[in-house]
């Protein structure tokens, strides 16, 4: 059985080149131009997947991104396998190998059409009525076994190894869809010099004209392809066009933004592909969108419509024109217009058997039936399908005559052999972008389709998405809408010989014999729900469509309705006897068709998921074995482990040595923000809770800020660096939000102000050394500074020199200890923090990461930001009171600290806690109670928010916020934790050196 | 995925822009003189607006400046773009 | 009387071909006066209504609804369900939510699927990991179960969620709330809708309130597009609508209404049997029981009343979605959607009465309303029938924003606001 259905020449594809693929373990060939489907069908292959509820047998059934059945696994490494890709959309290659899903054991024999030995139990919504009992069982045994019956293909299940990309374009003009309108569009607008972009989903441009009838169509004399291969060809050629094939549109966003994916690898043999990008994802800004996506051929919904063998009647033709494949050998077709015709012209000349044309219609005077009547075919007017037999493939209809009103079949029943039905219920405008740019649409009650009415952009729909159909009337539709469009003058004739068509007449739901419960007519083929499952809805109450589709299911699955939507809708206007311009449409929402995360993901992933900033010393770190801490963005240096020590021990160790001898900490990420200006110090005092305007030259203050409800927002240190000249310092977390909220009340509050601000945080490397010998390292690592304490006291600055270059140093300190803060340039951090190394290993001088920093200062009961404080906590809670002006007028947050609540005597409030055995380290994040229950719930009156073991002191120390906590100093609390219940003391929140006298050792 | 007008630099994509709340909101100048129950209504009531609203953004990845914007919350619209200070366009 | 739903009723209804199930709810036109009337038919509305009927004994009740029931965020939200918040009137009130949840289906007789399939909160910093410690205390002490998971346990609950070292962030453990899980969205709203309208409520549907007539401070009906209704009793629960339903009522609410999104991939054959939250690099996923991978992306910052969001936001979060699952690259994004939420700025919602006697507010639920859908229509319930709150939902009142005593959740919130 090899290519047996392969007609004898004919065809885009290329017979010289032999292709072989595997589908469910077998091989099989096909040739280069092939689709999956064109292939499989080529060797007669029909039955390719199993459906979603019920694992009824199903087959290809259209030719395109609009398949609902024809889904396949691609089977490759674990990595590489891609599930739910439509059999007629992949195009084969060297080495494909693709399999069924939903399926098990096999395609041809799937246990789980059970299902449809049931299916009269379980119609839409079943398993909102069931499962309920007994409650415990819904887990564990019924949901259990629907989601391993749920779910289509797998999913890889290691790293994707391929690669993908973004681009951003802009254009004057983007014509999404190369078929007729659309290439005549993309001509008219490219010799018009503008910039175009022209985009189609397929490999070929000409859309359906690809496959159309080269006796009926004819456009300046050419046939189609002759007609597309020409004005390509003319396309290629100007400069003004870049053309992209195989590249879909998935969302049309406001403001003319189009996100396209560009598939690039997926139709190459491994051995193509040289590890090029696999898909390209565009981000299109168009001043202009002109939409010719076309029209979806619609199915007729009849008992038993599902069969593998039916088909539609387009794909069909398009099987035979352009793969040269017959899907059948003896062949029906049921239809309401003319086009059906024109596959079944077609066919016959290429001298298939077509054995009937069922057509609903009383009489058509059209061309092509005509025709067709001339060729000896026979035609059913006037009559139906109402029934298909066959399990795996069709091998009979039943026909019979429509009653005068439609409403029902009459007269006998005729069986007619066939191995194919093509179907044509008419076409549905692909409206999807359409109505995602914002577009409404309107509902046309005679040709029986939505099209675009109003739409909201710059923006226009031509050719059959618009509606408009036959190839004359799409192609000077196309002309004229352009030329308005783009204001052209003129544009060339076109002259266009198309088949005179005949009316269309419609019927959602064909009648049938049975009464309607035994009848099974799918409307959405791959979620398996009926015509009966929307009455059902609709008896129910579901009324509104979004409700039908939700119960039902319809239109939910991978093909997002294409098929199956128009006729959802046709069905239940006819129920609830409302017109459907009345009832509307779901919402068409994004994609169009599905896109891969990886597409839509780009290079963002691995490393480049998120910007990595390092300080000037980072390298150093590095060398030196730092671990490190993700702050925001930052990579902070977190302890410096020597070989085998634990972290526990390098801070012990690092922390002890900071207070003996000499400790060094990276501190560059902290936000530094340059302010000037006449009014620096009136901004200053309204931005922070502290007065500013006595602050000395050369002096530094720690400052507080809220945000406006009185909460703590950020703090640091900001030196005057002259009159009107100040830096500050903010969280390493908070730079940028603090930055933004001071530009905001600068620019929008007080544009009265004379102020300026730069964000230098990234300009200056900042060095903190501490300790003891401190004073003695900085002396020989600056030039031109006393460090007397007279001179250089505590909470000052010196303007200095290192080898020449200039720097700044503060005297201030997050540790307690005597420190000192150089800030230099950033591109000498590097080496500066070397030079004090080197002059300060004579002192013992050892680098401390964040964790020990934050020992440090916990044992000074300094406050860390966004630790000891989340958003709930005011200065007053903080016992910070002393740095809250009472005498200035306003500041940020000032007035929201007078609320009742955050007056609140008993608000939580910041304290040490001191655990009765020492050794005893609290847990970070802990809960406090005055009281333990022998279970929960207990009243938690506060958290420990730092907690360490202090090497300075020798024992734990902890932070907490507690209730009232002011008023419990050397109260007992305690903290129950998993296991075991832990007593602590509160005490200050000063453990170490009170008086501050280290600060001048 | 608008297209902001910005005053001073011309037209830039939305992802170059921060968003800054419902715009003419005065910050009062004597907030200890208020009520609790007025200083929430500043700091917290929002008219919230379904249709045209006037609102504050900043082009914070270009010139860094704030100014307002007039658009339609309902369609996304925007009418027009004035600086601080100035007064919307009607 | 409706007739319950049950295997047996399927198997019985089946052989008269499903032509004789009753309505779900009736299609009623609205009565010219009601006893209280419910602005908005999501979830949390007809559960006001359901608990108003059930509870309080109240049965002249309409829900009004503009569009279609359950046709809002709670249709369109990821449907995590979980009670692991920080602060004890949240804990509170959504563990009550979640107690309701766990016998909802049996009580509704409407199988809402809800599913207790754990739901994860991974910490990626040290941050992180001391605010997740706090909360996992918390719950503890609130009798909330929560567990702390390290990386190895997280890898061996989650397999698939990428647990190197060397990834930019990488997992340094995660809370684990086994209680937690997802829950049919649809199924809740029809559920309640069901019970409500079996006790006599007025579901009306397409039925858009105009204004609020007011007599002085106190209520005396809505205008709607099916005209005036008479009522002393008005509860807005409208989410993003809410402060266009304030507007009329001349009251300012403290929300703003902004996109959020989400999405969904094709469905596939089981691979995630839990629900994962990370807040740090922003991704959160569970499958539902078709098969499709259920995503939250995050808001836009700007207010908007379209129910569109950016097309960044939904990069960003399948950024972060392929940082934790690379595995997941290949899988296709089937819908895109979004919804409009209306955020508080402490991220707890309001359930409460309002200057105006007999009109109530429910919302301010942000981006994780849905959760608490059966909790918040029984406070505010109570809150409506006796004129005042239940104790559960007290803090929840909209004078917090006076006092300033709010109830910060942000650390909680699904969504960093």
């Amino acid at each position: 059985m090899s290519n047996e259905y392969r007609l004898s020449s004919g065809g885009q594809i290329n017979r010289s080149e032999s292709i072989s693929f595997k589908f469910n373990g077998r091989t099989f060939h096909g040739y280069k131009g092939d689709t999956l489907a064109s292939a499989l069908l080529a060797n007669g292959i029909h039955l390719v997947g199993r459906s979603f509820k019920y694992h009824r047998p199903r087959g290809i059934f259209s030719s395109g991104v609009e398949e609902p059945n024809a889904l396949v696994q691609i089977i490759k490494d674990q990595g590489k396998t891609d599930p739910n890709l439509r059999a007629t959309q992949i195009e084969i290659y060297e080495g494909l190998n693709a399999t069924s899903q939903n399926c098990w054991p096999s395609v041809n024999f799937d246990l789980g059409s059970i299902n449809n030995l049931f299916s009269p139990i379980i119609p839409a919504g079943f398993y909102y009525k069931t499962f309920m009992w007994p409650a415990n069982l819904w887990e564990n045994v019924y949901e259990y076994f629907i989601r391993r019956a749920a779910g289509l293909g797998k999913s890889p299940t290691k790293k994707d190894p391929d690669n993908y990309d973004h681009i951003y374009y802009h254009c004057e003009v983007l014509i999404v869809g190369a078929g007729p309108a659309g290439l005549v569009a993309a001509k008219i607008a490219a010799n018009a010099g503008k910039k175009v972009l022209l985009v189609d989903e397929r490999p070929n441009f000409g859309g359906n004209l690809n496959f159309s009838n080269k006796d009926y169509n004819k456009i300046n004399g050419l046939t189609p392809l002759e007609w597309i291969k020409k004005t390509c060809l003319d396309l290629e050629n100007n400069k003004n066009i870049k053309i992209l094939n195989r590249t879909s549109v998935a969302a049309y966003h406001n403001y003319n933004y189009l996100i396209m994916v560009q598939n690039l690898t997926d139709h190459l043999a491994d051995k193509d592909k040289n590890d090029q990008i696999r898909q390209r994802l565009w981000k299109v800004r168009a001043k202009k969108v002109i939409l010719a996506t076309g029209s979806i051929e619609r199915p007729m919904i009849f008992d038993c419509n599902d069969r593998p063998g039916i088909m539609l009647s387009s794909a069909v033709r398009k099987y035979a024109n352009t793969y040269g494949v017959k899907c059948g050998n003896n062949i029906s077709f049921f239809t309401n217009n003319d086009d059906a015709y024109e596959t079944a012209i077609t066919l016959h000349n290429k001298g298939v058997k077509i054995n009937s044309i069922i057509d609903i219609r009383e009489k058509s005077n059209a061309d092509l039936p005509k025709k067709c009547d001339e060729l000896g075919i026979k035609i059913y007017w006037k009559s139906a399908v109402i029934y298909t037999e066959g399990y795996k493939k069709i091998n009979n209809i039943h026909v019979m005559s429509l009653s005068k009103d439609n409403s029902s079949v009459i007269g006998n029943k005729l069986k007619i052999n066939c191995d194919l039905l093509c179907v044509s219920g008419g076409y549905t405008p692909a409206v999807h972008l359409f109505t995602q740019s914002g577009g409404k649409l309107e509902y046309n009650e005679k040709k029986h389709y939505f099209f675009p009415k109003k739409n909201t952009l710059y923006q226009i729909s031509i050719g059959s998405c618009n509606g408009t159909f036959g190839l004359k009337n799409i192609i000077s539709e196309a002309q004229e809408k352009t030329r308005e469009f783009l204001s052209i003058k003129e544009v060339d004739r076109l002259d266009v010989l198309t088949p005179k068509g005949g009316d269309f007449e419609n019927i959602w739901l064909l009648p049938s014999n049975k009464i309607s419960g035994k009848t099974k007519s799918f409307v959405d083929y791959q979620n398996d729900s009926t015509a009966n499952d929307i009455k059902l809805a609709l008896r129910e109450g579901f009324k509104s469509i979004e409700h039908v589709k939700r119960y039902t299911t319809t239109g939910m699955a991978t093909d997002q309705g294409k098929i199956a939507n128009m006729h959802a809708l046709g069905i239940i206007s006819e129920i609830t006897n409302t017109k459907l311009g009345e009832l509307g449409t779901t919402t068409f929402r994004p994609p169009y068709s599905p896109i891969t995360f990886g597409a839509l993901v780009g290079r963002n992933v691995g490393k480049f998921f998120d910007i990595t900033r390092k300080t000037p010393m980072h390298d150093w770190h590095e060398k030196n074995n730092a671990k490190f801490e993700d702050v925001g963005q930052w990579k902070r240096a977190w302890y410096y482990p020597s070989d085998k020590e634990s972290m526990y021990d390098a801070v012990q160790r690092e922390s002890k040595a900071a207070r003996t001898s000499a400790g060094i900490l990276d501190a560059s990420t902290l936000g530094k923000i340059d302010i000037q200006g006449s009014d620096a110090s009136e901004f200053l005092n309204r931005v922070y809770t502290n007065a500013w305007s006595k602050l000395a030259i050369g002096k530094c203050r720690y400052g507080l800020m809220l945000n406006d409800d009185g909460m703590v927002y950020d703090d640091g240190v900001t030196t005057r660096l002259d009159e009107n000249h100040y830096i500050m310092t903010t969280t390493t977390g908070g730079a940028a939000t603090v930055m933004g909220k001071l530009e905001d009340f600068l620019q929008t509050e007080w544009p009265e102000l004379k102020v300026y601000l730069t964000s230098v945080t990234d300009h200056f490397a900042t060095i903190s050394v501490c300790g003891p010998h401190s004073k003695k390292i900085l002396e020989k690592v600056t030039q031109s500074i006393d460090y007397s304490d007279d001179n250089f006291p505590h909470m000052s600055f010196k303007h200095g020199l290192i080898d020449k270059i200039k720097c700044r140093v503060m005297r201030i300190s997050f540790t307690g200890e005597l420190s000192y803060e150089i800030n230099i340039q950033a591109n000498y951090g590097q080496s500066v923090w070397e030079k004090c190394m080197s002059v300060g290993r004579e002192y013992g001088i050892t680098p401390y990461g964040t964790e020990a920093m934050h020992l440090l200062r916990a044992e000074k009961g300094f406050i860390i930001v966004g630790q000891e404080t989340d958003g709930t906590v005011t200065p007053v809670d903080l016992q910070m009171d002393w740095i809250v002006s009472k005498k200035k007028y306003d500041f940020i947050g000032k007035r929201s600290l007078y609320r009742s609540d955050t007056m609140r005597e008993d608000r939580k409030q910041y304290v040490g806690l001191l655990t009765n055995d020492p050794k005893e380290i609290l847990e970070e994040g802990a809960q406090i109670v005055a009281e333990v229950k022998s279970k929960p719930p207990m009243d938690m009156i506060g958290h420990v928010t730092s907690s360490y073991y202090s090497p300075n002191l020798n024992k734990s120390i902890a932070l907490a916020v507690v209730k009232n906590g002011k008023k419990l100093k050397g109260k007992r609390l305690y903290i129950p934790m998993k296991n075991k219940t832990i007593e602590v003391t509160v005490s200050d929140t000063i453990f170490l050196d009170k008086e501050g006298k280290r600060l001048n050792a | 995925m608008f297209i902001i007008k910005c005053p001073y630099c011309g037209e830039r994509d939305h992802s170059e822009f921060n968003y800054g709340g419902e715009a003419h909101l005065v910050r009062p100048k004597q907030p200890t003189e208020l009520s609790d129950d007025q200083w929430a209504e500043y700091l917290f009531m929002r008219k919230n607006i379904k249709g045209l609203q006037y609102e504050r953004w900043n082009h914070s990845h270009g010139c860094r400046r704030w100014f307002n914007v007039s658009r339609d919350t309902s369609t996304d619209k925007i009418h027009s773009v004035y600086k601080i200070g100035e007064k919307p366009s009607k | 009387m409706k007739k319950k739903y049950s295997i047996f009723a399927l198997v019985k209804n089946s052989l008269s071909y499903h032509e004789n199930w009753q309505r779900a709810w009736r299609d009623p036109e609205p009565k010219s006066r009601y006893d209280a009337v419910i602005v908005g038919g999501g979830g949390h509305g007809l559960a006001t209504a359901y608990y108003l009927a059930k509870e309080h004994n109240l049965k002249n009740i309409a829900v009004v609804e503009k569009g279609w029931i359950g046709g809002g965020n709670t249709g369109r939200n990821t449907t995590i369900i979980r009670s692991n918040y920080l602060w004890d009137a949240s804990a509170g009130m959504y563990d009550h939510a979640l107690k309701i949840w766990e016998n909802l289906s049996q009580e509704l007789n409407y199988n809402v699927m809800f599913s207790q399939r754990g739901v994860m909160n991974l910490a990626h910093n040290q941050h992180d990991v001391r605010e997740l410690k706090r909360r996992t205390h918390a719950n503890r002490l609130n009798g909330i179960d929560c567990e702390w998971l390290n990386v190895e346990q997280v890898k061996k609950f989650c397999p698939i969620i990428n647990c190197s070292p060397n990834i930019r962030y990488p997992v340094m453990g995660s809370t684990l709330q086994r209680r937690a899980g997802t829950a049919r969205h649809d199924a809740v709203a029809w559920g309640y809708a069901r019970g409500a309208d079996a006790m006599g409520v007025d579901i009306i549907q397409n039925c858009e309130v105009k204004g609020i007539k007011r007599n002085g401070d106190s209520i005396e009906g809505i205008e709607t597009t099916k005209g005036f209704i008479k009522t002393q009793k008005v509860g807005v629960v409208a989410a993003g609508h809410s402060s266009v339903i304030a507007n009329m009522a001349g009251l300012r609410l403290p929300l703003e209404s902004k996109p959020l999104q989400a999405l969904v991939s094709e469905p596939i054959k089981p691979i995630i049997d839990t629900v994962v939250m990370s807040n740090a690099v922003h991704a959160y996923v569970s499958q539902s029981d078709k098969g499709e991978l259920v995503i939250g992306a995050g808001t836009d910052s700007y207010i908007s009343y379209t129910q569109k969001g950016t097309h960044e936001i939904v990069e960003g979060t399948l950024k972060a979605i392929l940082e934790l699952y690379p595995i997941f690259s290949r899988l296709r994004m089937l819908r895109q959607w979004g919804g409009v939420v209306d955020i508080c700025p402490d991220a707890s919602p309001i359930i409460s009465k309002t200057s105006i006697k007999g009109l109530y507010f429910n919302c301010g639920w942000g981006t994780g309303g849905f959760k608490a859908t059966p909790g918040s229509g029984h406070l505010f319930a109570h809150t409506m029938a006796k004129d005042e709150p239940h104790a559960l939902n007290e803090a929840f009142n909209i004078n917090r924003f006076i006092s300033g005593d709010l109830v910060d959740e942000h650390g909680a919130a699904a969504v960093a606001h």
